[in-house]
């Protein structure tokens, strides 16, 4: 398998731009008027995630934007996922 | 380089996907039944679509030396309508024997409803009942981890179910643990906004290893990639991963998976 410094290399330029580019929608984010909702909540707390350092960050982020309840919903009331989980985490 | 693409909805591509695939190594595609992206009015409209599946799409990949395989179900994202999808289970049966059916999906759930539920119970008892391999479909975003532990539920406890004969698609770094560890198959969709992307899907294959593990496109109307399996098996060579690696998870786990089923058999010449 590839060396820490191979890894580097092969992904630290991608990974600089998509960093960049969750700066930018956070800082655009705040230059918009109004109140945000759940989704940018769930986000921060998922951004948290990014500092700990166990090997389990992309799990970890996507368990921070996950529906955690274990029961059916009533009924469907749409076909879409929004990528956050509305309730209180 | 010779793969196989076992979740593409060609249906919604064009001729030019197929001719791009052959040209990449593609030895067989198959084609789960999915949401055309409205709600289809009645099961006549399923019955053609499952028509089309299994007669006009082999046809149209056979131009490009190409076997055509299917998976035949109601989707999970028109399953609220009860009896509706009452109405289209009861079709399926006489197009199981057709021959390049390979078995019901892709079935599951999609914003995990009692409704959506009560119709994955359905056609895991349809598959129970005529021996069919499964393949199901797990929730978009923040509703996959609840939706897989549901469906995890649901195959799980009928005791006709045995979990080699079914893939669980569309896992991701926090689903992928729970569906491997009771013995299921996963499959890893390569999308380039949502589920993984090839260098998850190659994270994900290191860390737990390819047994029982396949990669897909999914491609279909929205966005996605039909050469996406293709981009991973890039993603494994520059990783470091052997050519025999990339075949395994290519070729090798799917045709498996896959060759469970007695229909689902490749050109002689093409296999080795």
């Amino acid at each position: 398998m590839m060396s820490r410094q191979e890894m580097l290399d092969m992904y630290f330029t991608e990974a600089r731009a998509k960093l960049v580019d969750v700066a930018a929608f956070l800082d655009r984010v705040d230059r918009a008027e109004g109140r945000a909702d759940f989704r940018l909540a769930a986000f921060m707390r998922a951004v948290e995630e990014l500092g700990r350092s166990d090997g389990s960050r992309a799990e970890r982020v996507l368990l921070c934007l996950s529906d955690p309840t274990v029961d059916p919903i009533p009924a469907a009331t749409t076909k879409a996922a929004c990528g956050a989980w509305a309730g209180n985490p | 380089m010779r793969y196989i693409e076992p979740h593409a909805h060609m249906v919604s591509r064009v001729t030019d996907d197929y001719r791009a695939m052959t040209a990449a190594g593609c030895l067989a595609i198959c084609e789960p039944a999915f949401w055309a992206g409205f709600d289809r009015g009645s099961s006549a409209g399923f019955h053609d679509y499952f028509r089309q599946l299994t007669e006009h799409e082999p046809r149209r990949a056979a131009k490009f030396g190409v076997p055509h395989y299917c998976w035949l179900c109601i989707n999970p994202k028109e399953a609220e309508d009860l009896a509706l999808a009452r109405d289209v289970i009861a079709l399926i049966p006489r197009f199981l024997d057709r021959p390049n059916v390979l078995g019901i999906g892709e079935i599951g759930l999609n914003k995990n409803s009692r409704n959506e539920l009560r119709v994955l119970e359905l056609q895991v008892d349809l598959a129970a009942r005529h021996d069919q391999l499964i393949l199901v479909h797990t929730p978009h975003l923040e509703d996959k981890l609840k939706g897989t532990r549901l469906i995890l539920d649901v195959l799980r406890n009928d005791s006709r179910i045995r979990p080699d004969r079914c893939i669980i698609d569309h896992v991701e770094e926090h689903t992928v643990k729970g569906v491997l560890d009771v013995g299921f198959w996963a499959g890893l969709t390569l999308y380039p906004n949502s589920k993984c992307t090839p260098a998850r899907a190659v994270d994900i294959v290191e860390r737990f290893g390819p047994e029982r593990l396949w990669m897909n496109s999914a491609c279909d109307w929205g966005e996605s990639i039909p050469m996406a399996v293709p981009y991973a098996a890039l993603e494994m060579r520059q990783r470091g991963h052997s050519d025999d690696e990339v075949d395994r998870m290519i070729y090798q786990n799917p045709l498996r998976f896959l060759g469970q089923c007695p229909k689902f058999v490749l050109p002689s010449s093409r296999r080795t």
